[in-house]
Parts: structure tokens; sequence; C-alpha cells
């Protein structure tokens, strides 16, 4: 097959195993043929890249990714989501179903593998839809659906109302061995909420979505998943009192994980400034004491992990009235330079911020990559940890501009993106981002 | 109350005797300051004998053009504004948007490029989001004015409201002012709340929780949800229009109960100070938030906060158009 490939001189953490050295990597036909501390011993036949000054760390797995392929391409195909997501260090990420239409049945999972194998350059992981149309009324066809490719079961944006449909899920999910990765909120307690409920809000004249609207679902989603054995995956906590709902469910389960959005980890309520629309999500930026709860969360790892929630908007629906735009903000590009934000200030270690992009999602969905073990897939990247950058829209391979990290200033960079062994990324040399 | 109206060139003098107004828009009352704020009132002020006189123009606006775009049906406020900018001379063109809830934002930016392109001097605007004038006005090159927007900012009745207050008391500094209702989906409320916290007047909310907006005990000295607690030496009672047929049911559980508890009446008013003045921002839902009686009673200031809407409207449609010019060339 290909040229064995040898990286040296990199220092080497993965998190799977707890190594972090200076040493070689070895690839060979796409699989990770060594990893070993020190010098290389590897024949000239060998291509050699010398990593010197530069981490190697297993390929980030991205656990909640939006496009617009099918139906919406104007805001994001597969290629360019690969794209960003190449630039990002990100070799796997996880598509949610909300598209047009909605991958709630096994044809357009296969539609989607296809379609990813001729375009994409990293592995898109299809996750398929948990209720038809993402309408929470009937689940979809589980089996079906695992057998064309999915790799977990989501209703992306949406959460399901229903508790008794949410146990058949469980229940059914369960059956297939397959994670259910679920969004919880509660609809007639986030009305018309569009952000934090607090004094920021009552100031600005908009209306808010208090904590419980997160908490009393996934409350009852972990008593759920306790019930059915599921494996229960939270898609995104935002709360301080969730992280806690969180500790008490891992006590009784190890089969329950949950996810943060960066957004959440680096930014707070105070960032919608003046209606700025980018900072517009769901769940909402919260308040600071939330934010500083939410790191705590990913320190001591109750936190699983932590995902971009990359969701391209185009400005048709973000230059709009606060109350009236589209939640979202893109994120695969910046997603480890705004994790590495959390490292920089000390407050929470770099194998720790490095297993929820790597580890944990490989474990959660069963995957054999995101660890720099021999005869898993080279997925990996090549990091400089303290390469300064500012965050410009006119470098985004991105289809859509909506980023809430604009104009943001980050060090780490990401300078090389392996996928199976094969270069997907370099950094352009004498670009400043 | 009514003196002999001054000519009107004499008005004029007055007009424009102080320096220039800073500001290029009035998107909210967050926006100015202790100084700018009085000195809105006092423009104000001498705007009032222009609507008084016989021949009530003081063109100062003469050959400006005055857009009122209002996305929101609004028959008092936009009146007001058209009322304002024709007697100082302004050219003044309505336009209504009709929305429905899908076009709504694309309008809003469709048409703030389109009037622009008509080259206006101001644009007044109503709209049913908050922050969408504020939008808006990054969209346009005139001056904007906020004429209510969602549940935010409502900045000409909040000055309206302090001048009917100090043409009646005779001074702000030293009040207690009671607002009550709906605060929490109130932009009237805000507006009034930041104007008179800039000045530092006593101002209470007096509301039941469920219309109170969290935080709430952040942007008011004093937090109430008993009506005659909350009125107790008041020296201005401002009541809210409920949106009931929105409310009952969900915040409140009806009208009779929300008027038993939460209705301004003789017996909730004795509370207040013998002198207190009642106000409403209009348009008033008699015998939901106040007694028919008292509305149209000797204490009701209501009718003049209409007058002084005029007033104000003047005076600030002056200071950012003519009178900022005059300092800015």
């Amino acid at each position: 097959m290909s040229r064995p490939l040898v990286i040296e001189n990199a220092r080497i953490v993965d998190p799977a195993s707890g190594l972090d050295a200076v040493g070689v990597l070895e690839v060979e036909d796409g699989r990770i043929a060594s990893v070993t501390t020190g010098t290389a011993k590897r024949a000239a036949t060998a291509e050699r890249i010398d990593a010197r000054g530069l981490m190697l760390a297993p390929g980030l797995i991205d656990m909640r990714v939006f496009t617009g392929e099918p139906g919406r391409e104007y805001r994001e195909t597969l290629a360019t989501a690969s794209a960003a997501a190449a630039a990002g260090g990100v070799t796997s990420f996880v598509l949610m179903p909300d598209t047009l239409p909605v991958i709630d049945d096994g044809a357009l999972v296969d539609f989607l593998v296809r379609r990813a194998k001729a375009t994409a350059g990293v592995n898109v992981l299809p996750a398929a839809a948990i209720s038809k149309g993402l309408k929470g009324e009937e689940i979809t066809e589980f089996g079906l659906l695992k057998e064309a490719g999915a790799v977990c079961f989501a209703d992306g944006r949406h959460s399901i109302q229903s508790s008794a449909l949410l146990r058949a899920a469980f229940s059914y999910a369960a059956n297939f061995d397959m994670p259910v990765v679920h969004h919880a909120a509660d609809a007639a307690l986030v009305g018309e909420g569009v952000m934090n409920e607090g004094h920021f809000a009552s100031v600005l004249g908009l209306k808010g979505i208090p904590a419980e609207a997160e908490t009393i679902p996934l409350s009852r989603d972990l008593q759920l998943a306790l019930l059915t054995g599921v494996r229960y995956h939270a898609a995104q906590i935002s709360t301080a009192a969730s992280v806690e709902l969180m500790a008490a469910a891992k006590q009784r389960s190890r089969a329950v994980s949950c996810g943060i959005s960066i957004n959440n980890l680096a930014l707070n309520e105070n960032d919608v400034g003046a209606y700025r629309t980018f900072f517009k999500l769901s769940p909402p930026l919260r308040s600071e004491d939330d934010r500083q709860a939410m790191v705590e969360g990913v320190r001591t790892g109750i936190i699983d992990v932590i995902h971009s929630d990359h969701d391209p908007q185009d400005s048709e629906v973000k230059r709009q009235p606060f109350a009236e735009a589209s939640d979202g903000a893109i994120g695969l590009e910046t997603l480890f330079a705004a994790a590495l934000r959390l490292v920089h200030s000390g407050e929470v270690e770099l194998m720790t911020v490095l297993r929820a992009l790597t580890q944990r999602p490989a474990e959660i969905l069963g995957l054999s990559s995101g660890r720099l073990a021999v005869g898993a897939p080279a997925d990996f990247i090549l990091v400089d940890l303290d390469y300064p950058w500012q965050v410009s829209e006119k470098n985004f391979r991105s289809r859509s501009r909506n980023s809430s990290f604009e104009g943001a200033r980050l060090a780490g960079k990401v300078m090389a993106t392996y996928v199976a062994g094969q270069k997907v990324f370099e950094h352009p040399r004498g670009d400043a981002a | 109350m009514a003196r002999p109206s001054p000519a009107g060139a004499s008005a004029e003098a007055k007009v424009h005797g102080g320096p220039g107004f800073s500001k290029k828009h009035l998107l909210g009352i967050a926006d100015l300051n202790a100084y700018e704020i009085l000195d809105l009132l006092d423009r104000a002020e001498r705007m009032i004998p222009v609507s008084r006189q016989e021949r009530k123009v003081l063109p100062t606006l003469a050959g400006k053009t005055q857009i009122n775009l209002f996305f929101e049906p609004s028959t008092r406020t936009q009146g007001s504004f058209e009322i304002a900018g024709k007697r100082l001379g302004a050219l003044v063109m309505n336009m209504s948007v009709k929305t429905s809830s899908v076009t709504k934002g694309e309008t809003l930016i469709d048409t703030a490029a389109t009037l622009n392109a008509m080259r206006p001097d101001v644009i007044v605007v109503r709209h049913s989001a908050a922050g969408a004038v504020e939008l808006l006005s990054q969209k346009v090159g005139c001056s904007v004015i906020n004429a209510g927007d969602g549940a935010h900012e409502h900045p000409t009745q909040a000055l309206l409201d302090a001048l009917t207050i100090r043409r009646h008391k005779g001074r702000l500094l030293g009040l207690t002012v009671a607002i009550c209702g709906d605060i929490a989906n109130s932009r009237v409320a805000r507006s009034n709340l930041l104007l008179l916290g800039a000045l530092q007047i006593r101002t209470r909310v007096i509301a039941p929780k469920t219309l109170l907006p969290r935080g709430i005990e952040n942007m008011a000295t004093e937090v109430f949800t008993d009506m005659r607690e909350g009125l107790k030496g008041a020296d201005v009672v401002m009541m809210l229009r409920l949106q009931h047929e929105r409310a009952a049911g969900k915040m409140i559980p009806s009208v009779r109960e929300y008027y038993r508890f939460y209705g301004l009446d003789e017996e909730k008013l004795a509370f207040a100070k013998p002198d207190a003045i009642v106000m409403h921002p209009g348009p008033m839902n008699r015998g939901v938030e106040i007694d028919p009686a008292i509305a149209d009673g000797e204490r009701s200031v209501i009718t003049d906060q209409v007058e002084m809407g005029v007033a104000v409207r003047m005076a600030v449609l002056d200071a950012l158009i003519a009178g900022r010019n005059e300092a800015n060339p």
C-alpha cells in the first residue's frame, strides 16, 4: 500500500495510554504501527517527518456537527465541513440528522456514508434521528439505521418532550446496544425564551430561559436511562445544577455521559452584549458562575466530552433582531484553540482537555480511533500549542461565517492533520491564521 | 396653566439657545446621562408653547424628511411623532409595515436599505423585537429614534413621563415613583426605571411575581408584590397596560382577580400621598388595571402626558437633527 510514515521528535500526548513524552509514531497502511519514546529506528524507505516543537495527539472527535447537506448546501456541505474540520484538527465528526430531509431512514444514512466517502477528507459519522422527522412522536428503525452505518441516535436540535416515547426509544436502543444522544430542553419552560434568564436578559428586554428548562428534562432522562440501561449521552449541558445531576447519576451507572459545547465553556451571557446574534445559542450562554462550574466539571471528568456544536447559519437568518434570529454558531475551526484557553489559563490540564476531545467520545461511540494505539486508525494531529493567532472570518473554510469567536486572539494552532495516515490539512506557511 | 403664546421667532431663538446635542440616535434611555436627560426635558419645556399658540409651527426642520416606520400598529405614538414632525416643518411620511412572524426580520433589513436610499433625515421606528431598532440604526445613514422595541425601551415615553411629573410636582428630586403592573413585558417600565435611576429618583415596582422579570431588584429601588404596601407614600402612581388577552390564564388567573389585587381603585390609591398624581402610558384597559373614575378623575394627568408627548418628540427631533447639525456642522 502506501509508503510507511514516521513522525519523529514530537511530544506525543495520548490520553488513552497516559503517554506524554517525546517519541516516534510509525504509520503503515493507514494504521498506527508503533508508538515509542526516544528516536526512530525505521528503514530509510519510510517518509520521515521531523515534528520537533510540536505536539502529536490523536485526531479530535467532534460529537456535534450540523451541515446543510442534504437540503441547505448554501450553508455547508460535507466537503466544506470536512475542510473546516481538518483545519481544526477534527478527524471524525458526528453529523446531526437535522437536514432536509431529516436523516431518519436507512437509505439516507447510506447516502451520507457514500457522499462523505466521495467528498469528505475526514471521517463523517452519521447520527440517525431518534424520532421520525424529529417530531418526537414515533421512533425510527433503529436496527436498520444501525446496519446502514449510523453511529448513534440523536434528535439534533430537538428535544423529545414525551417521557413515554423516550422510555421506548431508550429501551429499544439498549436492545441494539446503540448510544442515544439527547438534547434536554423543556419546550414549555423554554417558551419564547432566547437567552439565559436573569438580570441581563431583563435589561435587554429579552425573554429568558431558566436553568430548570434543562435540569428538569435532564433529570427525567437520567432516571429513564437508569431504568432502561441504555448508553445515554446528554448532548450538551449548560448549568451548574446539571453537573450535579450528572455527578449523582454517574455514581449509579457507567452508561451515562454528557457533553458540553465549547461555547458554554469559553463564553458567558455577557458576550451577547448589544444583541449580538452570533451568541444566540441553544442551550443559551449562561452566567459566569455556571461557566466556572462547567470548567470544574471538565476538570473532574463529570463532563465527558467537549464538542464544537458547529452549526452553520447564513446571514439571512442571523442578521435579524435577536429574538427572531436562528440559534447556532460555527466552531470546527476554533474548537481546539478555544479549548486550549482552559489549558493556558491553568484551569484544566492538557491531558484532560484532550481526553474530552478524543478518548471519551471514542469510548462513548465505540470507535477504535481517538487513541494512539497500535492497530488503531492513524488519525492524528500535529499542534503548535503556543502559536498565536486571531480568528478572522475571511480565513474560514466553512461556508458560513457565524462564528462566536470572530476577532478572538487564541494560542495554539493545528499545523497538520492526518486521517488514516494521509495528510488532509497542513497549515499554510506565512498565513496569519 | 395656559400662558400667552410667545411669538414663533423668539421661541426659535430660545430653542437654539443652548449647546448642541451630541447624539445621533435616540435608541434608549440607557445611552443618556443625567445631563442629557435634563437637557432634553428643558428643550421639551420650550416646545410646549409652540403647540399652544395659534399658528402651531416652528419650522426648524423645514426641508427635512421624517419617516415613521411602524412594524407594530400604534395610533397614538405614531400620531404624536407625526404631529411633532409637522409642527417643526418636516415632511413626514408614515409607513406601517404589516408583518407575519416569518417575514418580520427580512422586512426590517430590506426596508431599512430601501428607506435609506430615499435619503431621509430621521427614521422613527417601532418594532416588536427588542434590539430591532438598534439593528436598523446600523443599516441607515440618518438619525434613528426608537418608538418602542419589544420589551426593551421606549425612550420618548419615559421623557414625556418625566416632563409631566416635573410640571405637576415642580421638581423630580426627592419624589417617590411607583410603577405598577406588567413590568416583565413593559418597555415603558424599563425606560422609566432607567431614566429615574439616572436622576437618582426613588422607584418602586409593584406587580405579582409572575409579571416581574428576573433581576428586577437590580433595576428598581424597591420591589413590592402588595400594592397597598407599594403605594404607601408614593408621589406618583404610574400604571401599565396589561396585555390581558395574552396574560389571562397564564401569568394571572383572570382579569377580575388582577383588578382585585393590582387594579388602581380609590381604596388602594388612598395609600399614596394625598397629592399623588396618576399616570398611564395608554391605551388604558378601564376596569382591568385602573378604575374608570380614577382614569378620568382629577388626580389623573393622563391627557397631559399626551400633550407632553408631542413636546418631547418635537424636542428630540429638533435636538437630533437641527440642534445637532448646528453644533456639529
